[in-house]
């Protein structure tokens, strides 16, 4: 009796326009956070390889702070400290957003540190013979190797920060998790909802790990 | 900025309870550990055996393992535990469903503690195949070649030293599941993150709070990694260039 017979799975279909709206603050949070973190984690790499001393000190603190928190911890501090800080309330969706640029951008900046790392010093010198600038031989030389040899890492984080998304859940911001429960309730059926949206995750999770394999195969680097 | 900040808020007592502040975070801090700590044991014993079967030559026990990983690592943690606690349950025979919904003991931390270790199961697996791939290949063969069976060259000749080569991957996972753990809040575990919130809401001093249970994580996690580089510099394998320092 209580086997997947007493589960009625018909709620998914009505529901698919709601959930298609969670799924799109997923996949925007994904990208932007993505987007931001590589960006900002390119500059604390290069900050932690600078010999600028307290800039270095300074980002490796940052780093190693962010990254021996829980991310949990950090979506809270972020929701419901800096409004405190600041006396401003701040939505779920640009706190989540501000969040996961922050956080992620700590773990992007370990990539790109060893990406960059991984481009010979040889590079970097035949940058400066030809009378290159530290930010031309950083943007034309150094940068376009590292992000080469590191693009399946760099995208497996980002299959990790597409999951980690799902807890925004926590404050309320109406991610893919969030509107599937908003759903359930609504339809009396949150069982079927969890278990259509582990499905969904399940299915972009298991096409980009794929994806992912079948460029590090491609892009290896060829030396 | 008009925060109030009262450091003392530690030692006072919760609203309508003669227990402190300090009393709650201490026991989120207990369980924090215990569904870390049982998570880890599930983790490492089902991930060794996993990773292990990743490796063997045969179809159908490498395939399943590869389903296993594949599996847990492709659904987000949360959503697993949502999935254990509620549904789950559901599709057990009807009496063991209703004794697992209405008197199983310590059902949030069971919960906890085993859907985190099969969720870093398939983490700690990766790990062990990539420690075992690392090896030349004619360790097996040599293994083989004195008249091992399989898995003796497994037992006596691959894992010793693929379980020391994997000792640095295996630490960052041991505080992953430290700081994964806080995620069991969403089922109710009365740990640190639950404590966290329920303190915020009860005495409204959020950032000493939250400072405060930042820094036990923090204790944690770099406890956490000690006790591995102890153990990483105690079995490390003479003649490797991690050695060479």
């Amino acid at each position: 009796m209580s086997f997947f017979a007493q589960f009625d799975f018909s709620v998914i279909g009505p529901s698919l326009p709601f959930l298609w709206e969670g799924l799109k603050f997923t996949v925007r949070l994904t990208v932007i956070a993505m987007l931001g973190g590589i960006f900002l984690g390119t500059l604390l790499a290069l900050a932690r390889l600078s010999s600028i001393a307290p800039l270095a000190m300074a980002a490796t603190w940052y780093v190693n702070l962010m990254r021996s928190i829980p991310l949990l911890m950090v979506i809270l501090w972020f929701f419901l400290i800096i409004p405190l800080l600041t006396g401003k309330p701040m939505g779920a969706e640009t706190s989540a957003i501000i969040t996961f640029i922050a956080f992620e951008a700590a773990y992007f900046s370990e990539i790109m540190r060893a990406g960059i790392q991984s481009v010979p010093r040889g590079q970097v010198f035949a940058g400066q013979a030809i009378g290159m600038t530290y930010w031309q031989t950083m943007s034309y030389v150094v940068l376009p190797q590292a992000f080469r040899n590191m693009l399946p890492v760099l995208l497996t984080q980002t299959i990790i920060l597409f999951q980690d998304t799902s807890l925004v859940y926590a404050i309320g911001a109406k991610d893919l998790l969030k509107a599937a429960e908003i759903a359930g309730k609504n339809y009396g059926r949150p069982l079927e909802m969890y278990v259509f949206v582990a499905l969904v995750y399940f299915i972009i999770c298991f096409a980009l790990s794929r994806l992912v394999k079948h460029l590090q195969a491609r892009t290896a680097i060829i030396r | 900025m008009n925060y109030h900040w009262n450091w003392g808020i530690f030692l006072e007592q919760v609203k309508g309870g003669d227990e402190t502040y300090l009393h709650w975070l201490i026991s989120g801090l207990g369980w924090t550990v215990a569904v870390a700590l049982s998570a880890w044991v599930i983790a490492l014993v089902l991930g060794s055996i996993v990773g292990t079967l990743r490796t063997v030559p045969n179809r159908w026990l490498s395939g399943l393992a590869t389903a296993h990983v594949e599996l847990f690592r492709n659904i987000p943690l949360l959503v697993q535990l949502l999935l254990w606690f509620f549904v789950v349950p559901e599709l057990l025979p009807r009496d063991l469903s209703l004794w697992v919904k209405q008197e199983m003991p310590a059902k949030e931390f069971l919960t906890a503690a085993i859907c985190l270790g099969l969720f870093t199961s398939a983490r700690v697996a990766e790990q062990v195949r990539a420690g075992i791939q690392s090896l030349a290949h004619g360790q097996q063969m040599a293994g083989l070649a004195i008249g091992f069976t399989l898995p003796q060259t497994y037992r006596y000749v691959l894992l010793p030293m693929a379980f020391r080569i994997i000792i640095p991957p295996l630490t960052s996972e041991f505080m992953n599941v430290i700081k994964n753990s806080s995620v069991a809040f969403a089922i109710g575990v009365l740990e640190l993150t639950f404590q966290a919130r329920q303190m915020q809401e009860d005495s409204e001093q959020g950032i000493e709070t939250y400072l405060a249970v930042t820094l036990l994580y923090f204790i944690v996690a770099f406890s956490a990694n000690r006790v591995m580089a102890l153990i990483e510099r105690r079995s490390r394998v003479p003649g490797y260039i991690a050695t060479a320092k």
